[in-house]
């Protein structure tokens, strides 16, 4: 736990917010998105925004692969999960998202579906193993974090000569979506969302390193620093972005040196390339269809694309009107601004994803600024 | 969902698993994904994956830098309050 806990001590967080306060300058705010909904629970938790100067302004970013799902995939899992010879495997993330006309695999299970939830993909093989008369199915989603597993049990599965096993592949990439934000018309034109900078992902960079970032912050003139998930490194990211901010430098910087190198992992790297492919576009809860943003199975496994084993069918569908979730995502909105947030929508009676994801922006608040927001109202 | 986390390779077992402990629960996880471990390596660990070696090196620079830091800036405790009244 050395690597845990040694990065959570309080003496030295009160010594970076000394720090902080040093080096802004009072005369500027900084507006700063931190992509990754682990990030945006690690702020709330540790209360990190408390110890900010208050021109330091965090927007929550998109990064939460369960907040982006669009429904309409969520709603085709649930069909596939109803028919009567398939097994669904899915992270438990999934499990109480809700999809249209507030359905969920949950509420489908209840029903009778056989959905599953595992904590590693290699268990959905073994799930495929153990019941060759069930056509298996894992539910994969994920930013590139998560991508390399599901790679490798395709691989793993075609080894075991598995005719009874597919995946249905919902993985998403990051830089893609950071880009996207960087063009909306929010930031672009509107001006109603301002990014100075990003907090940039520590374990999706593991694997794919810190060089994919480096277009961007070039191209767009925005520095990122890669900050990993614990409250010291997300305080010394932000005092990494403010010394840049102040002398206009829009560099990649790399906090997480401990598990973060400019290459990242080669190996989980050439397993991707070769399982997977770009889809031309692919869409996004709150972003819409942003091209070239997801990955689905190359046609020398499409054996185990079980969007080509099954008809799958993707209906478009109207969102709950009062929900906020894809402006949220999106940076526009802070749950706060939603009328139902606390009151129709909560943890346990969940309306957008956001609320539901352990990652998700409303479910921070909910979890860790339910006090004040009540106050506030 | 990108949650991961340090943990010490405790053994090696067959082909792709070796096993690790995190608080006091002992299981197995997949190395597939990165080259070879020893024991006593840290490893990043997602979703039942080891993900990337954890730099033990770099971690101890990081730690040391947060030392340097609070011993320049010496702040009681208090500070990690400011905004209550």
């Amino acid at each position: 736990m050395r690597y845990i806990r040694a990065f959570r001590d309080g003496a030295a967080a009160a010594a970076l917010a000394k720090l902080l306060k040093a080096e802004v300058d009072p005369e500027r705010e900084y507006h700063l998105m931190e992509f990754c909904g682990g990030h945006t629970h690690a702020i709330f938790r540790y209360g990190v925004e408390d110890l900010l100067p208050g021109n330091i302004r965090l927007v929550h970013g998109p990064g939460c692969p369960v907040c982006v799902l669009a429904v309409p995939r969520l709603d085709a899992a649930i069909e596939l999960a109803r028919q009567p010879e398939v097994t669904l495997v899915s992270y438990g993330d999934m499990l109480r998202v809700p999809a249209s006309r507030r359905r969920s695999l949950l509420k489908a299970r209840a029903q009778g579906a056989d959905v599953r939830m595992v904590y590693s993909a290699l268990e959905a093989v073994d799930i495929a193993v153990a019941h060759p008369e069930r056509q298996v199915v894992f539910f994969a989603i994920g930013f590139e974090t998560t991508t390399p597993a599901s790679a490798h049990v395709i691989l793993e599965a075609q080894r075991l000569g598995l005719r009874n096993f597919s995946i249905y592949c919902n993985h998403v990439v990051t830089p893609a979506a950071i880009q996207s934000i960087l063009d909306s018309p929010e930031v672009r034109e509107w001006g109603q969302v301002r990014v100075d900078g990003f907090i940039g992902p520590s374990h999706v960079s593991a694997v794919i390193g810190s060089r994919p970032y480096e277009y961007f912050a070039q191209e767009y003139q925005r520095p990122v620093v890669i900050a990993g998930f614990e409250p010291l490194d997300v305080m010394q990211s932000i005092c990494m972005l403010v010394r840049q901010l102040n002398t206009g430098g829009a560099r990649v910087e790399n906090q997480f040196t401990r598990g973060v190198t400019r290459d990242g992992n080669r190996k989980a790297q050439r397993l991707v390339a070769e399982v997977f492919e770009l889809r031309p576009s692919f869409e996004w809860r709150g972003l819409g269809e942003l091209p070239y943003s997801g990955l689905r199975i190359k046609a020398a496994y499409l054996d185990f694309d079980a969007e080509r084993r099954f008809s799958m069918t993707a209906q478009p569908v109207t969102e709950n009107a009062a929900c906020q979730c894809p402006a949220i995502i999106r940076g526009v909105k802070k749950p706060t601004d939603c009328a139902i947030f606390g009151t129709a929508c909560t943890p346990r009676t969940p309306i957008g994803s956001c609320m539901v994801s352990a990652e998700g922006a409303c479910a921070a608040y909910y979890k860790y600024r339910r006090g004040a927001v009540q106050a506030a109202r | 969902m990108c949650l991961a986390v340090p943990v010490r390779v405790a053994a090696l077992l067959d082909g792709q698993w070796v096993e690790i402990e995190v608080g006091g629960i002992v299981t197995r996880i997949s190395i597939a994904l990165i080259d070879e471990v020893r024991v006593g390596d840290y490893v990043i660990v997602h979703a039942g994956f080891a993900i990337a070696r954890l730099d033990v090196e770099e971690a101890e620079k990081t730690l040391a830098l947060f030392d340097q830091i609070a011993a320049h800036l010496r702040e009681p405790l208090d500070a990690l309050h400011p905004r209550l009244p």
